[in-house]
């Protein structure tokens, strides 16, 4: 009998612990090495985004020391505010394992939208902006419809909408081919100039800390209070320091420039929003069950109609607020908005941010890490005085390993049992 | 009768009366004109070969299919059921054969699927207690309810499946093959919850193929043949009787190898001195 596990033998064994064949990891080191055996696994989570961007990052800095500089990773962080909210919408989709290829085409739309009805016609600009969202979501709701009541794929109803929205987009800008939007405007300082001043910014990169600390210590309290294990107070301590420290030092870095843009402050907050509304509400959960198991999801009782149309309506929402911030940015609403590879940057960087696009696995956060990678990659060959063509192979070349390490791993989490 | 849909069960009471009921798919009927009674606190088998339309009736008390013609009464009150949600809010659970598991959540996410506590900021600690007081109900065998279900065995998978089913205090359960990919000590341990689930005074339809099961919790045995009834029986009948029913001849293939068998024995005894 001595040879039993400790746990068995103790009076107060948590409800959860009772099973004496399952490992379980307690203190900073049992994290550490259960980190180690999800990893084995292929359960990568963002692992292997981070590893490409420290390359990326450690490859372009030796080529020209340029790139992480403060001015320009500030640059950087204007650039992958637009796309980057392109891409969130992108996640929403891609989490019911569907897919949007007009994304480009309707931020395009919204950035001639808001040219035509604010400059052209004087509407107030907050106005434009809000009929440019609502069109947006309009369109998502149709693709939402072809896709609920007559099954036709998302993969061709939205590229049927790449062309139609184009084509409405050449329709409204008309003959003059593009509109500039005035310097010296709120929407476009907003897009080029104006970052938050030093103190809010240190504060604000307090804040992930602080929340994750009272929450997670809230968390501990109750499942002790109920008599379930919970995960050590010393494991989150050491994770909400070292979150800490790296978010300001990071911040302060930054503030040695122009600091960070409110743009950049605008797209992490959707990502925060978009985190909390996939991991800890019932929209997220019935989001993932429908991308897991569409039958499944629709027999526990979920109006799986109403999901699609909830994911079709947000990614083009997001789209349409990413073009308008691409407008504010180039100060101007164009032909050419949209076009080329915005499109396909914005699917690109969600996937590379892991993902997955067989549907019911993602993350918000896989937009903020992938449209970092994809302008990185754009960044780094621009101060190379490089040409586009390279930057088309290179980023290519990017999102194939990340697909290639996406259906690596989902091989593995099968073989090792996990979804 | 119909103004307490809402209340207690209670003890006899008809709960889902089916008459009449009919479904095609395109030119087959996969049911025809089905007449079905489950009383509260009653266990009634459904038994029948493949392709009886056994899983297509649990799908139509499930909300999955809608019946071509034929009327549901839940409660002594005419109801139809449009989608599977539905049939869960009038108190109609069901473990399909497939389980309908999403296997890249967790198990309490699965359990809670489309009922989650505090739809706005999901209460994980209050529905990681009340999965564990459900499995532990049920004995599971469950190592963690925070593992994705691919990494569960066909057993435990089953076990997760119908402790959803009594998560909603449901007044009919409806068991799809519940004890096919189980081993001993858990189909006892399933059939040992079929009769605590009666016990508390519930309608349980169970579809086996297993006789042996059928018969150790059955009150009644129904029969379908070809989309049709074909008999009810009492759990005591004879083997025989609820073959011919199940296959619709005295000489079957399942007589005929009784036969053969009992033949050869007769021959090995008369060979041996």
């Amino acid at each position: 009998m001595s040879a039993e596990p400790k746990q068995d033998t103790s009076s107060s064994t948590a409800l959860d612990r009772s099973d004496v064949r399952v490992k379980h990891q307690a203190g900073v080191g049992g994290a550490i090495s259960a980190f180690f055996d999800r990893v084995r696994s292929g359960d990568l989570g963002s692992l292997p985004v981070i590893v490409g961007l420290v390359i990326i990052w450690s490859v372009f800095t030796a080529l020209n020391p340029v790139f992480v500089s403060s001015s320009n990773l500030v640059n950087l962080l204007f650039d992958c505010s637009t796309v980057g909210v392109i891409a969130l919408g992108i996640v929403c989709v891609l989490m019911v394992g569907e897919i949007d290829l007009s994304v480009g085409s309707i931020s395009g739309f919204a950035s001639a939208m808001v040219g035509t009805l604010w400059v052209n016609q004087g509407w107030p600009v907050a106005l434009a902006i809000l009929a440019a969202l609502a069109v947006g979501g309009f369109i998502g709701a149709l693709y939402a419809l072809l896709f609920n009541r007559l099954g036709m794929p998302s993969f061709v109803s939205t590229l049927a909408g790449l062309l139609a929205v184009l084509g409405l987009q050449l329709y409204i800008l008309g003959s003059t081919g593009s509109i500039n939007l005035p310097y010296g405007s709120h929407l476009v300082n907003f897009g080029q100039l104006l970052v938050m001043p030093d103190w809010l910014s240190y504060a604000l990169a307090a804040v992930p800390g602080i929340v994750m600390l009272i929450t997670g210590l809230r968390t501990v309290s109750r499942r002790r209070a109920v008599n379930l294990s919970a995960p050590s107070v010393g494991g989150l301590i050491v994770r909400v320091a070292a979150l800490t420290i790296l978010l300001e030092l990071i911040v302060g870095y930054l503030n040695q420039a122009r600091g960070i843009p409110w743009m950049f402050g605008l797209f992490v907050g959707l990502v925060v929003a978009m985190n909390y509304a996939l991991t800890r509400t019932q929209w997220g959960r019935s989001m993932t069950a429908v991308g897991g198991n569409r039958e499944a999801a629709r027999r526990a009782g979920i109006k799986v109609r109403s999901i699609y149309l909830s994911a079709f309506v947000m990614c083009s929402m997001f789209a349409a607020l990413g073009g308008v911030l691409s407008a504010a940015r180039l100060a101007s609403a164009s032909q050419q908005a949209g076009t080329g590879d915005v499109n396909l940057n914005a699917i690109a960087a969600a996937v590379i941010g892991g993902t997955s696009l067989f549907g019911g696995r993602g993350s918000a956060y896989s937009a903020l890490l992938g449209i970092i990678v994809i302008q990185s990659i754009a960044s780094g060959l621009t101060l190379l005085d490089l040409s586009s063509s390279l930057r088309y192979m290179i980023t290519g070349a990017v999102l194939a390993i990340a697909v290639i390490v996406d259906s690596l791993a989902r091989r593995s989490r099968v073989s090792h049992g996990r979804a | 009768m119909s103004d307490i849909s809402d209340g207690p069960v209670s003890a006899g009471e008809l709960v889902l009366s089916l008459r009449g009921i009919s479904k095609n798919f395109g030119a087959v009927s996969a049911l025809t004109e089905i007449d079905l009674d489950v009383h509260a606190g009653e266990v009634v088998a459904l038994v029948g070969d493949n392709g009886a339309g056994k899983s297509t009736l649990v799908k139509i008390l499930a909300g999955v299919h809608q019946p071509t013609s034929g009327t549901i009464d839940f409660r002594g009150k005419q109801v139809t059921m449009p989608d599977p949600s539905a049939a869960l809010t009038l108190g109609i659970a069901t473990v399909f054969q497939d389980l309908a598991l999403c296997e890249n959540l967790d198990v309490v996410a699965n359990i809670f699927l489309g009922k989650e506590l505090n739809p706005l900021r999901l209460d994980e600690v209050a529905m990681e207690i009340r999965a564990w007081t459900l499995l532990n109900e049920l004995s599971a065998r469950i190592p963690t309810v925070r593992e994705a279900v691919a990494s569960l065995s066909g057993g435990q998978r089953q076990t997760v499946a119908i402790a959803r089913s009594l998560l909603l205090d449901p007044k009919v359960i409806l068991l799809d093959e519940p004890t096919a990919a189980l081993g001993v000590a858990q189909t006892a341990e399933v059939l040992n919850l079929i009769d605590r689930v009666r016990e508390r005074g519930l309608g349980v339809l169970m579809i086996s193929h297993n006789m042996e099961d059928v018969r150790a919790v059955a009150d009644r045995i129904v029969v379908l043949r070809l989309g049709r009834n074909n008999g009810v029986f009492e759990p005591d009948a004879s083997n025989q009787e609820l073959v011919s029913a199940i296959t619709g001849a005295a000489n079957n293939a399942v007589s005929r190898r009784a036969e053969r068998r009992k033949a050869a024995q007769a021959q090995s005894q008369e060979q041996r001195p």
